[in-house]
């Protein structure tokens, strides 16, 4: 009798004290209009501050949040201030599932920008479309996220793998005819769009050995010896940094230097050099071990100091985010950060959820801004840039060579060069509104 | 939790309340009932985003359960039960993923599933105690998940199986928001799993269970086969995780290596422990304690302004530091501080009263 009271009381002390601690004031409505107050729009990130993707992508968010912190003292968005709430996912796909859930129902955003990764971001995409969250600007190029029919708030915006694949595969075929090609690639969209893109232009003798690794991974020497045992005398990573830096370390100690090329996500110089001193204890260092790589951009490189968007963007940085070194993923945050300032102009004073989506499907395509390419926005494309250019790490730099390229990620459409110049910046660094 | 009926002096109970009191089935189908009501009403105040802590919590829950009773009254140690929900959750991601099975029978293969995987792996413990126990199941506990990177193309790699959630059946409304749905799905699943081991912990097996716990060769001299309920605690335990993995990916819509690494495992272990070891409502505080830990200690490290690194590292320190403390100086844990209170408060109760009289 006294242990069934006491198990009673226990049963109802546990249910009480738990919604006493837990318990929120009623259910929330997401609705058009969340996340916008007279004075601020706030939205939110998923971002890898620690975890294997982290080095060089942990800029990135800060860059843009710079950038916000910029336009706002320059007057905002229709006197609106823009703020950036960013949370580590880990690089973990089940912590970003939690940190989106968090923004959207705890910190009630306004949308999501810049969900960093492939392997997180495609957790989360059915979520935020069923709950009518604003998607932008993913920052990842998968091609899934070009799918306006059926997933309308979510918009790309860097260039995707398949199209810099197919870009990377016209140069090598053009520039490498008759070698052998081996292709390392993150075993996910990242790594299977861009394998897709180069299989697309390469003919298919060419590609002798084609080998994924698990992000997480510590070691690339199966793959690197596979891609050696082949005779590949070219070598393409579809990797990020951390596993450009490994494979590039592997490759050397197995006497292994084939002509290199990177994708864009993998190659920033200052990033790498870095990873390359941490992975071989202080041995290598510097960029020696990818000199001459080829890679693409869609950006101005950071090193190009005489173009006036860099020097945008390093005078923000100066101000604003002088603690991170300056590189590309500064300038990858800070041009993201353009163009959701670009959308939010052309969403207008009455900003709503459904109002920036139709703002970008029908404005998008005609915005200029840091990219060297035009964007590919509409009713049913919401890709992102349309095309990059190819490159060259010379000098530990990355040099872009010739025209940019633009084409369509669907097998077999061509490549024609984007002759159009880029323009400048607006006087006050702020995208004006339309 | 035990509850040994004294033998010496067995009462009569009359009426509805009588049977409530007096057979254990009619109580826990009471509470089982009462909890429901009391769970549906709770998740209606709560917001969206607790309603999916609400659910997060029903799937510790059932997993710490059946630990807490492994570990509690069958006196066996696992530091492998994230493994094990992995099981679960896999099988339910293929089942419900790839072959479109509904989401009631691929919860009851899950459970099935991990309950066989659980089989071998509960006759090996058997016959290890103590450290060799918890090095057992901990090598499991970090041999499993990768497997699915040994077969990405059946069980996606680092990238994982994904599902579409279950969305709220059209005769609740279209008003009714889909976290609420998959909290009353978690909450059932809790429940169900809180009915049978309070039936189990109160039955023979339960009693046998903790014969073999206090003196293992007593029992044996008293007939009790101690490998097989040692090895039928720790299948039931599995059965558990494998139904909590399940929910899981219900609720989180993946499974995938990176939820379950090893410091789950010693989660689930201190939940056990700070929430008090052998009790259901133990397993309650636990659950509260798995959800809310990692808000708070990211909310102090954000106070704090820590690094990234140490602030993505402290719930798992904090656990250990609880844990240790808890083990030192308070081994009953919340749940024995709970009952040490209640049992005070009756006696100035009764004290108050006799002295009325």
């Amino acid at each position: 009798m006294k242990k069934s009271a006491t198990r009673g009381v226990g049963w109802l002390g546990a249910i009480a004290a738990i919604v006493v601690i837990v318990a929120g004031c009623g259910s929330s409505n997401s609705n058009n209009t969340e996340g916008v107050t007279s004075s601020s729009i706030t939205f939110g990130s998923h971002q890898p501050l620690t975890g294997p993707a982290a080095p060089g992508y942990d800029e990135i968010a800060p860059a843009s949040e710079a950038f916000f912190k910029y336009v706002n003292a320059h007057g905002g968005v229709y006197g609106r201030k823009v703020n950036l709430v960013y949370k580590n996912d880990e690089y973990n796909p089940t912590q970003t599932v939690n940190v989106v859930h968090q923004l959207v129902l705890q910190e009630k955003v306004f949308g999501i920008f810049e969900g960093l990764g492939t392997p997180t971001h495609t957790k989360v995409v059915g979520y935020l479309n069923a709950s009518k969250v604003p998607d932008l600007f993913v920052a990842s190029g998968c091609p899934c996220w070009d799918n306006g029919t059926a997933q309308p708030y979510t918009f790309g915006w860097q260039t995707n793998y398949t199209i810099e694949g197919k870009i990377l595969g016209q140069y090598i075929a053009q520039h490498f005819a008759g070698k052998k090609v081996g292709v390392l690639y993150q075993d996910d969209d990242f790594g299977q769009g861009g394998l897709a893109g180069l299989k697309d232009e390469l003919p298919s003798s060419a590609i002798v050995s084609a080998q994924p690794y698990q992000s997480g991974t510590t070691t690339l020497a199966p793959q690197v010896t596979a891609i050696k045992s082949a005779g590949a005398e070219v070598m393409v990573d579809f990797t990020v940094p951390i596993y450009t830096a490994i494979a590039q370390l592997t490759s050397f100690t197995l006497g292994y230097s084939p002509q290199l090329a990177v994708s864009s996500v993998g190659i920033d110089p200052t990033t790498v050099a870095s990873l390359l001193k941490t992975v071989s204890k202080g041995k290598a260092s510097g960029t020696g071990l990818i000199e001459g790589a080829i890679t693409t951009g869609y950006l101005p490189p950071a090193n190009e100091l005489n173009n006036p968007w860099i020097s945008l963007f390093k005078k923000v940085h100066a101000e604003y985010d002088s603690s991170a070194p300056f590189d590309n993923n500064v300038v990858f945050g800070m041009a993201n950060a353009y163009t959701l300032v670009q959308a939010l102009q052309a969403a207008g004073k009455d900003l709503t959820r459904e109002g920036i989506v139709k703002a970008i499907e029908e404005d998008g395509a005609k915005w200029t801004g840091p990219g060297i390419v035009p964007f590919r926005y509409s009713k049913t494309q919401h890709g992102g840039y349309a095309g990059v250019s190819v490159g060259k790490v010379v000098g530990g730099k990355i040099i872009l060579l010739g025209h940019p390229l633009v084409t369509e990620p669907t097998s077999g459409s061509p490549i024609t060069p984007y002759t159009l110049a880029q323009p400048a910046p607006p006087e006050s660094g702020v995208p004006p509104a339309p | 939790m035990s509850s040994q009926e004294t033998a010496a002096h067995p009462r009569r109970w009359n009426g509805l309340l009588g049977a409530v009191r007096g057979s254990t089935l009619a109580r826990s189908l009471a509470l089982l009932f009462f909890g429901g009501i009391a769970l549906v009403v709770i998740s209606e105040l709560l917001s969206e985003y607790r309603n999916l802590q609400l659910a997060e919590g029903g799937y510790y829950f059932a997993v710490l359960a059946g630990l807490t009773m492994l570990i509690g009254s069958s006196g066996q140690i696992s530091l492998g039960h994230g493994a094990l929900m992995a099981v679960g959750a896999y099988a339910v991601a293929l089942l419900v993923g790839d072959e479109h099975w509904p989401l009631f029978a691929a919860l009851v293969a899950a459970v099935v599933a991990t309950a066989l995987v659980g089989v071998p792996l509960g006759a090996a413990a058997s016959r290890l105690r103590g450290p060799y126990l918890a090095g057992v199941t901990l090598a499991f506990a970090v041999a499993l998940p990768p497997l699915g990177n040994r077969f990405p193309e059946t069980l996606g790699g680092e990238n994982g199986l994904t599902i579409t959630q279950p969305t709220p059946p059209s005769g609740l409304g279209s008003g009714f928001p889909p976290e609420r749905w998959l909290a009353w799905i978690a909450c059932a699943g809790a429940l169900i799993v809180a009915f049978v081991l309070y039936n189990l912990m109160r039955s023979g097996v339960g009693r046998s269970l903790r014969a073999i716990r206090d003196d293992e060769v007593a029992a044996s001299l008293c007939g009790l086969h101690v490998g097989r309920n040692l090895t039928l605690a720790f299948v039931v335990s599995a059965a558990c995780a494998g139904l909590a993995g399940g929910l899981l990916v219900v609720v989180l819509g993946l499974a995938q290596p990176g939820a379950f690494p090893l410091k789950l495992s010693l989660a689930l272990l201190s939940g056990v422990v700070i929430g008090g070891q052998g009790s259901l409502v133990g397993a309650v505080w636990g659950a509260a304690l798995l959800v809310l830990l990692p808000n708070w200690t990211t909310d102090i490290a954000h106070s704090f302004s820590f690094s990234t690194n140490v602030s993505s590292n402290l719930p798992l320190a904090v656990y250990g530091v609880m844990l240790i403390v808890a083990m030192l100086a308070w081994p009953s844990g919340i749940q024995g501080g709970v009952r040490v209170l209640s049992s005070r408060l009756r006696g100035v109760l009764r004290a108050r009263r006799d002295a009325a009289r």
